[in-house]
């Protein structure tokens, strides 16, 4: 799979495509009622459609936490959350979310899985079958379709959940530290795969990590969080992305600087 | 495969221990009574209750078939053991879902849970009579309160993030009750109900022996009042091979059914 020969779209077109919003987080704060310190104050961020966000950030920045509000799990203390204009504050099958455990439902079989969301949309069988069938071949998992979650191994559940949350054909797809429980090649053949699948679903992708080096990777705009009271203190497009959004070269000299950057960042919070 | 049949043949070994364990019990049981070291009207010899059961098989004990002693307990166990189901099991999710549901009923079922059904028994026996209604309802409310409280723990510790998953994925709140909640509860659900098959049990035989004319219980009391232990060992190892029985059927049902459990 030569992904490096891939350009998903043209220059132009990306920054034509990067107006269009997705997701409008409006000035949000939360604060659990029994603590002093606020975990989010005054969060403003957009999310555009084909963007791929990385989030980065010490533990107790807030990021989880904001990751939770957009999703819907959990009500911001003042402010709001719009998908393409409209309010929300529960779960909606517009927004897929990838956890950090895969959370696949563990009596049900790989392409159950998949499938769940089109059958709760109503979706007639012939239909599931056939958009299962599909994403279970995006993720390269044809042939466990009829094994139960706990058969696979760690990447491939994580493949099976990041195929079940596409079938259901969300706008925008929130990650929360999907990979930080893989092991080193297995994470970089799925970031190998995230990429693949990003590019040829156009989704927009909110990526939470601890990972410098996975963020550079795999984002075309990286945010940096820092606590007490958590907040967004670096949004920036990822450079090293402007000419080809699918392949990053490690050695280059600009991939080093960026990454001392980015981790005294993270430190200075 | 190899660590599969490393497990079987280890399997295999355990099985073996445990039969030879029950062949040593009978030998020693065989040897002690042989040289008749209890007084025999206390242990019967092995051989002897085996004829017994042969002469119950074909005889029947006062005017009913072993079969119908054994039907009709089981009639009472399962009755009462359906209508726990059917009431435990909604009532617990509803308790598992609404912190206020719960707290009207626990206070009733923590009360009755910890007594000893034999104390509410002759309440039962005032106000239904000596016939099956009292049994069946001794042993329900016996069975009930197990299953209640493994179905309702069994609500409150589904994984949020597991429910905040099938909504993202466009469940509705109905649909995230049938598809997500009952399943994850259904081997829980199980664990009680075999619980709930034990207590019931024991209440059972405990039930036949203060007021009946026929179950395999009544048999076992009323053999003992005429000294008969052969009767009363025949009706002890009936009852505990029907206890095996059952619980191993359940065992085999879960083993299969909820093989993804606790992985």
């Amino acid at each position: 799979m030569a992904i490096t020969n891939r350009v998903p779209f043209e220059d132009k077109d990306f920054e034509q495509e990067q107006k269009r919003k997705i997701i409008e987080v409006k000035n949000i704060s939360f604060q659990y009622s029994s603590q002093q310190q606020a975990v989010l104050q005054n969060i403003d961020l957009h999310l555009h459609s084909n963007e791929f966000v990385c989030v980065l950030g010490p533990s107790g920045c807030g990021k989880s936490s904001l990751l939770n509000i957009i999703a819907g799990f959990q009500k911001p203390t003042t402010g709001e959350v719009q998908i393409e204009g409209k309010h929300y504050s529960k779960p909606i099958s517009e927004i897929g979310v990838v956890f950090q455990h895969h959370n696949l439902f563990p009596w049900m079989k790989i392409k159950e899985n998949v499938g769940f969301g089109l059958k709760m949309k109503g979706h007639s069988k012939e239909e599931i079958e056939k958009q299962v069938h599909h994403f279970l071949q995006l993720v390269q998992l044809e042939s466990a379709g009829d094994l139960l979650p706990h058969q696979l191994s760690g990447g491939m559940k994580q493949r099976a959940a990041i195929a079940r949350t596409l079938a259901a054909d969300p706008k925008a797809i929130l990650m929360d530290e999907p990979f930080s429980s893989l092991d080193a090649l297995t994470k970089e053949n799925m970031q190998h795969h995230l990429l693949l699948l990003w590019s040829e679903t156009k989704k927009t992708i909110f990526f939470i990590t601890h990972d410098v080096d996975e963020a550079l990777r795999l984002g075309t705009r990286i945010l940096v969080m820092q606590p007490n009271p958590g907040k967004i203190a670096i949004d920036m497009a990822n450079p090293l992305k402007r000419n080809n959004p699918a392949a990053v070269d490690f050695h280059h000299k600009e991939f080093q600087e960026l990454r001392s950057y980015l981790i005294g960042a993270i430190k200075t919070s | 495969m190899e660590k599969l049949s490393f497990e079987i043949s280890k399997e295999v070994k355990f099985r073996g221990i445990s039969i030879v364990s029950v062949v040593v019990l009978v030998i020693i049981w065989a040897i002690v009574t042989h040289f008749e070291w209890v007084d025999p009207y206390f242990i019967p010899k092995p051989l002897e209750v085996w004829s017994s059961f042969v002469v119950l098989l074909s005889e029947g004990y006062k005017g009913a078939s072993l079969f119908t002693h054994i039907a009709n307990s089981m009639y009472r166990l399962f009755t009462a053991l359906f209508l726990a189901f059917i009431t435990a099991v909604p009532l617990g999710l509803l308790c598992g879902y609404s912190k206020y549901i719960r707290a009207i009923f626990d206070p009733i079922i923590e009360f009755y849970r910890p007594l000893p059904p034999l104390a509410y028994y002759a309440l039962l026996v005032l106000w239904l009579g000596i016939e099956n209604e009292s049994k069946i309802a001794l042993l329900f409310l016996s069975g009930f309160a197990p299953l209640f409280i493994a179905t309702a723990a069994a609500v409150e510790k589904l994984p949020a993030d597991r429910m905040n998953a099938s909504l993202s994925l466009g469940a509705t709140k109905r649909q995230l009750f049938q598809y997500i909640i009952l399943p994850s509860c259904y081997p829980d659900i199980l664990t009680g109900l075999r619980t709930s098959i034990g207590v019931t049990y024991a209440t059972l035989v405990a039930a036949e022996m203060v007021a009946a004319t026929n179950g395999i219980g009544w048999m076992v009391l009323d053999a003992s009042r005429y000294l008969r232990s052969d009767i009363v060992f025949v009706g002890i190892i009936l009852m505990g091979i029907i206890a095996i029985g059952l619980d191993s059927l359940l065992r085999f049902y879960q083993a299969r059914r909820f093989s993804w459990v606790g992985k």
